[in-house]
């Protein structure tokens, strides 16, 4: 009898969203990256995601278990995580690397803040920095594209850190994704086709990504040549993270702020320290330490561009 | 005698100073990169606590309260300084590896907190088995914390390779690493706690 009056307040609307349907939804959009991953890496890049999304779902059910909180599952998150790691990595890793990877990605980054909506940061970009302090040699360990039997090669971007650029990378290569990196993000059109399903669906704004691609693409046209303002933004835009970062893992709702003020305050200092990494720092590529630090930021940011709230001064 | 003992005993665990104080953690980060460092760190710091809480107790009565952070620094540096020469004549590689956190035993909050928090209040036998389970608990901590970070970030043990073909992580033996074991080890302990309550 007890169930049969509900009492709550109004407006009383329905609708089929929720957290987990948004993390699935997420998890579909980026279903294309990871298939050109693995067409152009190979099936080791199949089972690489394959077994980080495992390794992920078995730490958060254990954990949860462990903590005796409600099983959760199905809500997508810790898919999310374990894929978003998979598409960090180089195809050519040991097996083991995606497993400790996501053990730490959910353990340590997630759940020992608290869970879901609880960490500060992203908990794929943190488990990749921990694999790349712990384990440098296997995290920098590009193959080239469609060579299955794994012949090294470097990214575009270590190339041009080292002076050695002389491959040409022409642009319908990088849009496609006919260059050495990480699993999912070397195909940018595939990524851009998820993208787009998102921010029309309107799961995320247009606000974090475009702001982050166009502040690092502006600092890279002005300062990414030997001259100011002779900079190839267009190939800068289209290396490295930079694309899957901005439009997968800076838009994250935990870590990133609220407000659309926020939003384009957080989008540009993820650019700008981007493209001071790139340009002036030790690695060839920092678009995951960049998030990382605007997540670290998130807070004061919210603060800061917190809505007025009616009536108030 | 009962005393002494309690006295001794809850340096170890009860009021471990790393895992319950929580103090002198900045030396306990930078040394516990190998388990033969930890050792010769905690080695040191109990000689040092020996000898300040005795002193600062015998004196406990003379010192103005007005000056005594002043004096206890004095007290400790004079025997840090007598430690420090012991090791630079008879293990000089140690010495060499700790490099400056042996003079900074000077300011280790462990040192400083118990001649404040004990010797300047207790007899000087009460102290000298204060500062013993204070010294052995913390050498204890560094070596377990050591231990972990050697093993998991290096791939050794006091200098063996156990497993060949090991890939250590290598963030665990940068001081972010360690920050990470000893959060994770304060809150395991933390945990142990809670359950026995």
């Amino acid at each position: 009898m007890k169930n049969k009056l509900i009492v709550t307040n109004s407006p009383h609307l329905h609708t089929e969203e929720s957290a987990s349907r948004i993390m699935w939804l997420v998890v579909l959009s980026l279903l294309p990256a990871g298939l050109a991953g693995v067409f152009i890496f190979g099936v080791r890049a199949a089972w690489i995601i394959l077994i980080s999304v495992l390794a992920a779902v078995a730490t958060e059910a254990l954990i949860q278990r462990l903590t005796k909180r409600q099983l959760a599952l199905y809500d997508g998150s810790a898919f999310l995580t374990g894929l978003l790691l998979a598409y960090n990595l180089p195809s050519q890793v040991p097996y083991w690397i995606p497993v400790v990877g996501s053990v730490f990605s959910i353990a340590i980054a997630k759940q020992i803040f608290g869970g879901l909506g609880q960490n500060i940061f992203n908990p794929a970009l943190a488990g990749r920095a921990f694999l790349m302090a712990s384990w440098p040699k296997y995290m920098t360990a590009f193959t080239r594209p469609f060579s299955y039997d794994a012949v090294t090669s470097a990214t575009p971007l270590a190339l041009l850190k080292e002076g050695k650029l002389i491959e040409h990378f022409s642009y319908w290569d990088l849009l496609l994704g006919k260059r050495g990196g990480c699993i999912g993000e070397v195909c940018i059109l595939a990524l851009v086709l998820g993208a787009l399903f998102l921010l029309i669906r309107g799961y995320i704004s247009w606000h974090i990504p475009i702001t982050y691609i166009f502040t690092t693409g502006l600092m890279m046209y002005v300062f990414g040549a030997k001259g100011l303002f002779e900079g190839d933004w267009f190939f800068h835009i289209l290396s490295g993270g930079l694309v899957l970062g901005a439009f997968f893992m800076a838009t994250d709702y935990v870590t990133s702020p609220l407000t659309r003020k926020g939003q384009v305050i957080f989008g540009f200092g993820c650019g700008l320290l981007t493209a001071i990494i790139r340009l002036w720092g030790g690695y060839p590529e920092g678009a995951s330490y960049a998030i990382l630090m605007m997540n670290a930021a998130t807070p004061i940011i919210d603060r800061y561009t917190a809505n007025r709230i009616y009536g108030t001064r | 005698m009962k005393k002494l003992i309690a006295e001794f005993i809850k340096g170890i665990i009860k009021e471990n100073p790393t895992f319950v104080l929580v103090l002198g953690l900045c030396p306990t980060l930078a040394v516990s990169v190998s388990v033969a460092n930890g050792i010769g760190m905690g080695v040191a710091a109990t000689f040092v606590l020996l000898g300040s809480n005795a002193i600062i107790s015998l004196l406990r009565n003379f010192i103005p309260d007005r000056v005594r952070i002043p004096c206890y620094i004095v007290v400790i540096a004079t025997f840090v300084t007598i430690a420090e020469l012991i090791m630079k004549a008879y293990s000089p590689a140690l010495n060499r590896a700790l490099g400056i956190y042996v003079p900074l035993i000077v300011v280790n909050c462990i040192v400083l907190g118990r001649a404040e928090a004990y010797a300047a209040k207790n007899r000087v036998i009460d102290s000298l088995s204060d500062g013993l389970g204070m010294g052995i608990g913390f050498t204890l901590a560094l070596v377990l914390i050591s231990a972990i970070r050697e093993f998991l970030g290096s791939g050794s043990l006091l200098g063996f390779t156990p497993i060949k073909d090991f890939q250590p992580a290598f963030m665990l033996a940068m001081p972010s690493g360690a920050l990470l074991v000893i959060g994770l080890l304060l809150a395991f302990f933390n945990l142990l706690k809670a359950k026995r309550q």
